[in-house]
């Protein structure tokens, strides 16, 4: 079947893109709509002594002007972190209040004080600059390390030093042991950089309330329009469930960012109420940058340990995770259970402990951003496993397949049971595809022009299919992560699949179709992906964690084995035939070894119909499933890059990126090819080119696309993009996720390379050219001295 | 407020703006053509490209009086029915995900296309990510789409 599994179909999505016809939130105009702006902390920590809205509420089309006080009046709950992660003494985390318009204090910069609603934008905006607020700025602190500090600013009274939980997992004492008999160690200092997702589409969302039935209907940019329904309505109390409709249109990319329900939402679903107008609100891109959760921001000290073989005996991390200024929904799971839990690399390591302190500062809620902890992990990982074979004066790639895991299911130390992969067949095809030996002669050629030429490696392995919910539930998570599909077979044959995923440039619409497509022989163009509408989709948990695949389309597989197997006896009934004879394929439904058949229509009529269908079935032909996943599943692969640094200028060029990957199942080479390309941008662009800078008194200088250096088309290589694939064993289509490993792979790669090149280890993201060339100075230097 | 008149996609369009309404606004809020996007405020992401007497042009950064008896083309113009051949070409190579940056993409890839040739330069791999120093896109990584304009550029070319 040429639209079926693997197959390179073009995306059925891309058209209404194409000429100008996406229907991305900002698009739709309700009928009396008015706009929203808000008032938003100039100051990163100040009490909110006063505000006076007064001069505001006079001016020409203002409708109103609601602060955090008349909001909590109304009873609308605090923002709440989802998921509850306990410190090592048993304590739970010191979660702090978090209004939707503050109301004592304001605690970064942008924390929003009051919305205004007015007849256009402009006036909203105006009016918006109008209101006076009266503040008592604080001291301020943006760092991690510097907010666990006896003194530092206190920004939530119930956590102490700032300190959210001091969480750890593994096995101390024998770690410290094994590291103690180590015949070698590699101590790092590592830094992942903080990082702002920047979907294109900037965040917005138009809220209704209908008076007449007490209703509210909210489009806004979500990739789990019904997470944000659920949380809207069972912990900030806007509406109950059923009379709240969320609809996630198109949406323009969200890469972990619009995973969130923020104040703005809250705000504006309330102002819909208290002024019985529609109320839509766009963020700019300097809101964006001030108010979308970053990502990153970790201080990490970790030691390895190796025998005298080279294999590794134990490691030592300790992280500090900057949270920010509040605890956003997945905000405690990703430093923790996103990330320490994938610290056993793809190697055999019997002793891992990790401690992390999260911890609160001046600064924008910092939660998943593509990979979310995974990077972090890897970084860690592949950064020591690079360092290590330097100094011990081995080949990197040697020393990272003497350790792979080589057996599955492999129980790692740290909660994860690695189900399959074979690591060392992607290092091969990776290191094939780059011609790796044939490397030192690029250097040597490269040296004779004077550029520093370098190779760095990244063997990352991540835990994608979030994720079994009772294992979740265990570890903190408020909900469970299992997807739901339905199946509608429609009187003439026609397919609908209303699913809880969420597509926001993943092409779901294309991917979804071609496993319908496969089992039942139809065309993709008579398949209909219906999506991001709590309205049509009864519940779902929304796309992130690269889950779509392996849980999402897991829950259609259910569904149409349902679906399948009614077909069956219809086709029976009506063929006059044994069930077990029922065969469906190319469209139809057959009897083995005859030449009777029913059209697929046809059987799609006789079940409407109801005819002639076997006495006591019911008539229809729709199906529902809700599948749980029994297992993370974990894409892993192997990362080359190759660079050339300018030594004049420390301009890096990124001469080579090769990714082998392992995603298990591929449904379309063309999307997960699209996918990987992606990551890797968002990788180097960690890597080379973006940091969030916040000076000491917690101003954004990094808030516009003149100071955040998002990645061009000049930054970037072409990449080679190449798959070693091994079935997944804990779902139906083997499939393990492909959305985030580009991101999670390859910065370590890059630093990598450059460090190789340069001849110095000290280095840390992003790598622009005035920190290379001041490494490049220092190895001068220390080698002029030596 | 001033009457701002031009031809948009062809058709003669005229109303009374505020003397501040961007061109971007103008597109998108007066006449519903809502394919031109805004991805930022400093004029970087390119997302509201849109052809202004044939060249393009930062919608986000001109005003709509500035155009005023103009001919501008939206990405609901640059094709009569049929896609465009740069609009066929992002769609065979997959270049485009979530699809916001991508009007604006299409819009710079046509007149970078055009330029070339009636510079007689070659539109090589280089050129384009070079060209494209004014769009930003977060979801591609940009390998697919230097591929479609070059295949755009060729079908371009042939048609």
């Amino acid at each position: 079947m040429s639209e079926g599994i693997g197959a390179r179909v073009l995306r059925k999505e891309d058209k209404r893109f194409l000429i100008g016809k996406g229907r991305y939130t900002d698009d739709i105009i309700e009928q009396n709509q008015a706009y929203a702006a808000f008032v938003r902390s100039p100051h990163a920590h100040a009490i909110v002594k006063s505000i006076d809205a007064s001069a505001a509420e006079a001016m020409d089309g203002v409708v109103a002007v609601l602060n955090g006080a008349g909001l909590t009046g109304d009873g609308i709950g605090n923002i709440i972190c989802g998921w509850g992660v306990t410190s090592k003494d048993g304590s739970p985390m010191n979660m702090g209040a978090w209004s939707a318009l503050a109301t004592d204090k304001v605690r970064y910069v942008g924390d929003a004080v009051a919305i205004v609603i007015a007849d256009s934008i402009d006036q909203a905006r105006l009016a918006a600059e109008a209101v006076e607020v009266d503040y008592e700025a604080l001291p301020v602190v943006v760092q991690s390390d510097a907010a666990l500090e006896d003194g530092a600013p206190q920004i939530h009274e119930n956590a102490p030093n700032n300190l959210i939980f001091d969480w750890e997992i593994g096995e101390e004492d024998a770690t410290d042991t094994a590291l103690a008999g180590a015949a070698y160690t590699t101590e790092m200092d590592i830094v992942n950089n903080r990082l702002s997702p920047n979907a294109m589409e900037p965040r917005a969302a138009i809220a209704t309330f209908n008076e007449a039935d007490d209703h509210y209907t909210l489009y806004t940019t979500s990739q789990n329009p019904h997470v944000a329904r659920l949380v809207l309505s069972a912990f900030y109390n806007v509406a109950p469930e059923h009379k709240l409709r969320v609809i996630a249109p198109d949406v323009g990319g969200g890469f972990g960012s619009k995973i969130y329900i923020y104040p703005e939402e809250i705000a504006c679903l309330w102002a819909s109420m208290k002024t019985n107008r529609s109320v839509k609100w766009t963020s700019d891109r300097t809101e964006a940058f001030l108010t979308d959760a970053h990502g990153r921001d970790h201080i990490t000290h970790a030691k390895i340990g190796f025998d005298k073989d080279h294999k590794i005996v134990g490691l030592k991390v300790d992280t500090k995770a900057n949270l920010g200024a509040y605890m956003s929904l997945f905000s405690s799971a990703t430093p923790t259970y996103l990330y320490a839990t994938l610290l056993s690399g793809q190697y055999n390591i019997a002793n891992i402990h990790c401690n992390v302190k999260a911890v609160y500062t001046n600064t924008v809620p910092v939660d998943a951003y593509r990979g979310a902890g995974r990077p972090e992990a890897s970084y860690v990982m592949e950064r020591m496993m690079e360092t290590a074979a330097r100094e011990m004066g081995v080949s990197p790639t040697e020393l990272r397949r003497k350790n792979f895991v080589q057996e599955f299911p492999h129980q790692t130390p740290v909660i994860m049971a690695y189900d399959s992969g074979d690591f060392a067949a992607n290092q091969d095809q990776a290191m094939k595809a780059a011609d790796y030996a044939d490397f030192e002669a690029r250097r040597t050629e490269a040296a004779s022009r004077g550029k520093l030429r370098g190779i760095g490696f990244s063997n990352y392995i991540e835990a994608c299919g979030i994720a079994p919910s009772a294992a979740v539930g265990s570890l903190g998570a408020g909900v469970g992560l299992w997807e739901s599909a339905e199946v509608r077979v429609n009187p003439v044959g026609t397919i609908e699949v209303l699913t809880g995923s969420h597509s926001h440039g993943q092409g779901h619409e294309t991917t979804f179709a071609q496993i319908v497509a496969e089992r039942f022989g139809l065309p993709t163009e008579n398949i209909q992906i219906v999506h991001g509408d709590t309205d049509k989709v009864q519940f779902g948990m929304g796309t992130y964690g690269s889950r779509s695949g392996a849980v999402g389309m897991s829950a259609i597989v259910k569904a149409m084995d349902k679906v399948e197997a009614k077909v069956k006896k219809i086709g029976a009934h009506v063929l006059e035939a044994s069930e077990d004879d029922i065969i469906i394929e190319d469209g139809a439904v057959k009897v083995k070894g005859t030449d009777k058949q029913m059209l697929w229509h046809e059987v799609g009529l006789a079940a409407y119909t109801a005819h002639n269908i076997p006495e006591g079935m019911e008539p229809g032909l729709k199906e529902t499933s809700f599948y749980d996943p029994s297992n993370f599943t974990f894409p892993a692969g192997c990362y080359i890059c190759e660079v050339e640094v300018d030594p004049e200028t420390g301009t890096t060029e990124i001469v080579q990126f090769v990714a082998s990957d392992d995603f298990g199942t591929i449904i379309n080479p063309m999307i997960v090819e699209g996918q990987v390309h992606g990551g890797i941008a968002q990788g180097i662009g960690q890597a080379l080119l973006e940091g969030v800078v916040y000076d000491d008194s917690g101003q954004l200088l990094s808030a516009s696309y003149m100071d955040y250096t998002m990645p061009r088309a000049d930054d970037l290589p072409s990449y080679s993009v190449h798959h070693q694939s091994t079935e997944c064993p804990g779902n139906p289509l083997g499939m393990k996720g492909c959305g985030e490993a580009g991101a999670i792979g390859s910065p370590p790669a890059v630093i990598n390379a450059i460090t190789d090149a340069i001849g110095n280890n000290d280095l840390s993201m992003p790598a622009t050219p005035a920190k290379v060339w001041a490494a490049i100075q220092a190895a001068s230097a220390k080698q002029a001295a030596e | 407020m001033t009457e701002v008149s031009m031809t948009v996609n062809g058709k003669p369009v005229k109303a009374d703006v505020p003397d501040n309404t961007l061109l971007v606004q103008f597109i998108r809020e007066n006449l519903r053509l809502t394919g031109t996007h805004v991805g930022c405020d400093t004029s970087q992401c390119g997302a509201c490209v849109v052809h202004l007497n044939g060249k393009a042009v930062k919608s986000c950064a001109t005003l709509a009086v500035a155009a005023n008896g103009a001919d501008v083309t939206t990405i609901e113009g640059l094709a009569n029915g049929e896609m465009h051949p740069m609009q066929t070409a992002f769609k065979e190579n997959h270049g485009l995900q979530c699809g916001f940056c991508t009007p604006g993409m299409i819009m710079t890839a046509t007149d970078m296309v055009a330029r070339y040739d009636a510079n007689g330069k070659e539109l090589t791999e280089a050129a384009i990510r070079e060209e494209l120093e004014g769009n930003i896109c977060r979801c591609t990584g940009y390998h697919n789409i230097v591929k479609a304009i070059a295949d755009g550029a060729s079908k371009m070319a042939s048609s």
